[in-house]
């Protein structure tokens, strides 16, 4: 059996780390591929930290207890840093990917991290640019499918402007602006 | 690879799919978390005309549930859904909708009951009724809870049974947890549900009946003994009915699967969600050698007694895994129950209780290894165990 793949997003409530991880998730399952996508649910305060989760991989998938040892870890919010441990559990060879201006080796420094490897994305600096708000989540995605391979991105576009045509019928901008995010932070995501 | 089929459901996406597609004469319900989602996608598709359903918005669980018995006296093919406390204050019509004989299908997430208030899967609210006369199903993940509510229109409409059927699933966890699902379409569920012909109508004035009479000394004795019955004939209905659905669409059902569990030694009983993250512990422990299996109990009424004790009978130990608990001082609902299952048996496994995950406390590979370690130090008389245990709870 192949390795599963278990993803971990950090964020504040409102700023869509749920809906990346089912965005994602719809996305993969479209490939044919199995998964899983669930956020802790809590109080759901506006801003209060929290966190979602993904399980990837090509047999079934029975384990139904929360992810404890992601091997990739996306932080929305460059704030929780230092205050929430966002590499806790995580794989020595693991994939941080942190939402900031900064240059990865920065953020490397900060948490003082050994080993892993680490990018970052400016999803905020993208998102104020193309959908005039700082909504990370989508930005965050093409940064992350970049770094993981774990679904093409063309095969994201599709499906996310699927999901978004849905939603946001009659407001093309926003679909527009969202699958432009995922492709500038596919093009833009920087590594060490 | 040829691309499988499979689509992104939440379990309660899929619940509601499969009312859709089974298009219910009534539903009836009351939103309660972390069920409402189910009723409230249901209530879309009755306003998007994809259904032909009668939708009741009623101000309680208890009205729901009333709403749902006289539909169904008078002859319709009636669904709901409700979690928690939500079927607690149904407790009293749930009697009486098993009592008169109403073939209703509920779909049910499983939550902790207050006090203090939570909103997490445990399974006290199911066991809470487990005596209301309900055939009681639980699921895996949504693509077992899909499949479940499909097979329980059949099985609750069934001449041999007409009894009320609660399907559930473990809240949040599958509720509202995204997995891959396959769906069939619409004229296969179509097909395999059928149309419901109810032997008798409130509606049909040629041959009036009565429901809901005063029935005392006389009668009631025999009215309840034959819903026992009923449950009692239900278990081959439920497994005829589980064939029936393996053989048109490939997935098979009875009344337990047994995961590693022919050639084991130790093994665990489980209900629901935990039954998938048990696998993983399994195969783990026999990568190590150890030969553990696992029994996940689907059908928790009518109770398989005899067929659970055969299945459990050549193993050496046994933990019985509640998401509830009695309160008794005994252990929970489950392993009085295979406890009990196990007396006839000339040899009998050694049989403990570890009761876990109350409230939504999350369990993990490693905490069902550690169970199967202690019940591998049983087996070989390196330990012994007290017969009920809290599983990581803080003492």
């Amino acid at each position: 059996m192949e390795e599963m793949l278990e993803i971990r997003w950090h964020g504040r409530e409102g700023q869509g780390a749920k809906t990346a991880a089912l965005l994602l998730g719809e996305a993969v399952v479209q490939t044919g591929k199995y998964m899983q996508a669930f956020p802790d649910y809590g109080p759901e305060r506006m801003g209060a930290p929290m966190r979602a989760y993904n399980r990837i991989s090509n047999d079934p998938i029975r384990i139904h207890s929360g992810v404890t040892s992601p091997k990739v870890v996306a932080v929305l919010d460059s704030t929780l840093l230092g205050k929430v441990d966002v590499t806790q559990g995580m794989h020595e060879d693991g994939i941080l990917l942190v939402n900031t201006s900064h240059a990865p080796g920065e953020i490397r420094s900060k948490l003082q991290l050994m080993g892993k490897r680490v990018y970052t994305i400016d999803a905020n600096r993208i998102s104020l640019e193309l959908l005039g708000r700082p909504m990370p989540n989508t930005p965050m995605l093409g940064a992350l499918i970049k770094v993981t391979a774990v679904v093409g991105l063309e095969e994201l576009i599709d499906d996310t402007r699927r999901k978004l045509e849905k939603k946001f019928k009659h407001r093309p901008e926003v679909i527009a602006g969202n699958l432009q995010a995922i492709r500038r932070a596919f093009q833009e995501v920087r590594a060490e | 690879m040829p691309v499988r089929d499979l689509k992104a459901r939440t379990g309660n996406e899929a619940m509601a799919e499969a009312m859709r597609q089974i298009n219910p004469d009534v539903v009836a319900a009351y939103p309660i978390t972390p069920a409402t989602e189910i009723v409230q996608i249901f209530s879309g598709f009755c306003a998007d005309g994809l259904v032909d359903t009668e939708f009741v918005a009623v101000e309680s669980e208890h009205s729901a549930m009333s709403a749902c018995i006289g539909a169904s006296a008078a002859g319709a093919r009636v669904m709901t859904g409700t979690s928690s406390q939500g079927l607690s204050l149904m407790a009293e019509m749930l009697y009486i909708a098993a009592g008169l004989r109403c073939p209703l299908v509920l779909a049910e997430v499983n939550r902790a009951l207050s006090a203090p208030i939570n909103i997490h899967c445990d399974h006290s609210d199911t066991m809470s009724v487990r005596d209301a006369g309900w055939i009681q199903i639980f699921s895996e993940n949504a693509q077992e809870a899909y499949d479940n509510l499909i097979q329980a229109v059949r099985i609750a409409e069934h001449p041999d049974v007409l009894l009320p059927v609660m399907v559930t699933t473990d809240g949040f966890i599958i509720s509202h947890g995204l997995e891959a699902v396959q769906l069939l379409p619409d004229a296969e569920v179509k097909s395999f549900v059928g149309r419901y012909q109810p032997k008798y109508s409130l509606l049909d004035t040629d041959h009036p009946i009565t429901v809901g009479s005063l029935d005392f000394t006389d009668y009631y004795f025999e009215h309840r003994r034959q819903v026992a019955e009923a449950m009692d004939k239900a278990r081959s209905v439920i497994l005829e009915l589980g064939e029936e659905f393996a053989r048109r669409f490939g997935r098979s059902y009875g009344f337990f699967e047994g995961y590693r569990l022919d050639d084991a030694v130790i093994a665990i009983v489980v209900l629901g969600s935990t039954a998938g993250t048990a696998r993983v512990a399994v195969d783990a422990l026999r990568n190590q050698g150890i030969k553990a299996g696992l029994l996940k109990l689907r059908v928790f009424r009518p109770f398989p007694a005899r067929e659970l004790a055969a299945a459990l009978s050549n193993l050496q130990a046994i933990a019985v895994m509640d998401r509830s608990d009695t309160l008794a001082g005994t252990g929970g609902p489950l392993f009085h129950e295979v406890r009990s299952a196990l007396y006839d048996l000339g040899s009998r496994p050694r049989v403990v209780n570890q009761i876990y995950g109350l409230g939504g406390r999350d369990i993990t590979v490693e905490d069902i290894q550690e169970v199967y370690m202690s019940l591998h130090r049983l087996a070989a008389e390196k330990e012994s165990l007290p017969p009920v245990q809290y599983l990581g709870v803080r003492e």
